[in-house]
């Protein structure tokens, strides 16, 4: 990000004399950021059809059919049409939330009781030990991923120079600023493109140094062996079943987080963002009027 | 130039792979030979970091007796079928017998008052489901590595397998029989025992009586139920459909501790 050249028509164009290529995605950056797209999705969909085995939520150690559940998603029968509704509870309430959540659609079956449709799971059909498969495989993966990004971050300079912010954007007067221009869905140009936006670097310091890591640890927490080895994880989280809450509410965060991330990066121009994080050069636009 | 044509043919293979990925909605993929492979292979790296975090045998948590949960789920077989069982059970066992035997030197046939009679060990742990519900449970039973001790093991045994009464799945040459396997690193671990007591009571008939498994470090479906053989082998071909359980036959990890 720091490494700036020349566009190669910048020099040959007058007429655009502002218009500059910034080369702003270092590769390991890039390569680690579209391998941890593959695995979050598979982690995602994977998860969600271990979920479907078990669809209920609950804190502590122990959690089972009949323990009073903090989430779950389940299944009843409208008492006058007889049709399957799909109900979901949250911390007491009740929600309808047929053709989604508990009840969802098949070409082949109708309308079929599970907590995920078969569509955002993997594999789609039952298959527990498929599932568990592809989640740790991907886990692992993830993990192998993470740790390269993490020791390059530190080592190189990214974490330092692209993602702290920077003393100016502190000041609370520029988070306002900031904030406002995102309650505008302005996007940055200009000088102001040159760098991360206040609220984007701490969105990306939260996922990197909060979120991702909550995922693996709690993750780790709901292994036996793993906490026979480290029993302290059963008091960091409160316990296995409450680890696996929390694996499922910070999974949601991230869901919302790469929605949200994806929105910024159409609204700040979704060729040049793709182009950016493909071959890592970024151009930066004029700024919009004087 | 080159340069600039190697990344651009770089960029196709990588939407062109990204693209077959997005459009193989169908689960078959997610099965081929090779994705098993890159599976098989994800196994091993989690039986091979766990048992190297795992070196020292440290032991699973155990809990206090106010942690055991009010009530313990049933999974697999509740009441094994068949005239046999039916009469072990009324009777109360008292003509059931263990067995041990395979590659030992000097195998053994244990009554379930013999059984008791051995050094008593209880443990209250968390019981782990695949399926994602967890349970906390008091077990009493001897130690698995007092009995392989008293067999004398053969050098080359590798695994020990645990054959079971409960036939989970009906099919004529009776392949459904419940079983499981641990290797000699799980089974000579102290908290791997054959429990006959649950919750302070004699083991009950749905949670696997008169004798079941209990591996403590390791996912729900190991904890084999109404175990009444005990062998000792050098590999696990020959048994059952070969993989080293009855869920493994079906698709499931032999290593489960995660």
């Amino acid at each position: 990000m720091a490494v700036s050249e020349p566009s190669p028509t910048a020099g040959t164009q007058d007429a655009a004399p502002k218009r500059e290529v910034i080369y702003r995605h270092a590769l390991v950056v890039r390569a680690t950021h579209w391998i941890n797209v593959l695995c979050l999705a598979l982690l995602l969909m994977s998860g969600l059809r271990i979920f479907n085995y078990h669809p209920a939520l609950y804190w502590g150690n122990y959690g089972y059919r009949g323990v009073p559940a903090v989430v779950s998603i389940g299944a009843a029968v409208d008492p006058d049409s007889g049709a399957p509704v799909g109900v979901t509870r949250i911390a007491g309430l009740s929600f309808v939330t047929t053709g989604v959540l508990g009840v969802s659609y098949d070409s082949e079956r109708g309308m079929v009781a599970r907590a995920f449709p078969a569509w955002l799971t993997l594999p789609g059909e039952p298959g527990l030990a498929l599932a568990r498969d592809w989640h740790f495989l991907m886990a692992w993966l993830f993990v192998a991923n993470g740790a390269v990004y993490l020791l390059f971050g530190a080592f190189s300079g990214h974490f330092r120079r692209d993602l702290a912010p920077a003393a100016d954007q502190l000041r609370a007067r520029h988070i306002l600023a900031d904030l406002w221009d995102h309650v505008r869905l302005r996007a940055p140009r200009g000088e102001a493109a040159r760098r991360y936006n206040v609220l984007q670097k701490l969105a990306y310091l939260t996922v990197v140094f909060l979120l991702l890591p909550v995922m693996v640890l709690s993750g780790l927490t709901m292994s036996p062996a793993v906490t026979a080895a480290v029993p302290g994880l059963f008091d960091l989280f409160g316990g296995r079943q409450s680890a696996r809450t929390i694996h499922f509410l910070v999974a949601n965060l991230l869901v919302l987080f790469v929605l949200v991330h994806v929105i910024e990066v159409l609204l700040a121009g979704v060729v040049n963002g793709m182009r950016s994080m493909i071959t890592g050069r970024y151009v930066i636009r004029p700024q919009a009027g004087p | 130039m080159s340069r600039l044509i190697s990344r651009r043919s770089l960029l196709r293979a990588g939407s062109a792979a990204a693209g077959t990925l997005l459009l193989a909605g169908c689960d078959g993929m997610f099965e081929s030979p090779a994705m098993r492979g890159a599976l098989d292979f994800g196994q091993l790296v989690s039986l091979r970091v766990q048992r190297l975090l795992l070196s020292g045998q440290p032991l699973a948590r155990e809990f206090a007796v106010a942690d055991i949960s009010p009530e313990f789920p049933l999974n697999g077989t509740s009441m094994p079928g068949g005239f046999g069982y039916f009469q072990m059970m009324v009777s109360q066992f008292a003509r059931w017998r263990l067995t041990v035997d395979g590659l030992v030197r000097r195998p053994l046939s244990l009554s379930l008052d013999e059984i008791k009679a051995l050094p008593a060990h209880t443990q209250i742990t968390l019981h782990c489901c695949d399926e994602g519900w967890s349970a906390i449970g008091q077990w009493t039973g001897v130690q698995l590595s007092h009995l392989l001790q008293a067999c004398e093991l053969m050098p080359d045994v590798r695994y020990i397998v645990f054959h079971c009464l409960d036939e989970l799945e009906r099919t004529p040459d009776r392949s459904g029989l419940y079983y499981e396997s641990l290797d000699l690193f799980d089974a000579f671990h102290p908290q791997t025992i054959l429990a006959y007591g649950m919750n302070g009571r004699p083991l009950p008939v749905a949670h696997g009586a008169p004798l079941r498994l209990r591996v403590e470090r390791q996912i729900g479906y190991k904890n084999a139920k109404y175990v009444t053989r005990i062998e000792a082998v050098a590999r696990l071909d020959h048994i059952g459909h070969g993989k080293g359980g009855f869920w493994e036959d079906r698709g499931y990890q032999w290593y489960a501790g995660l």
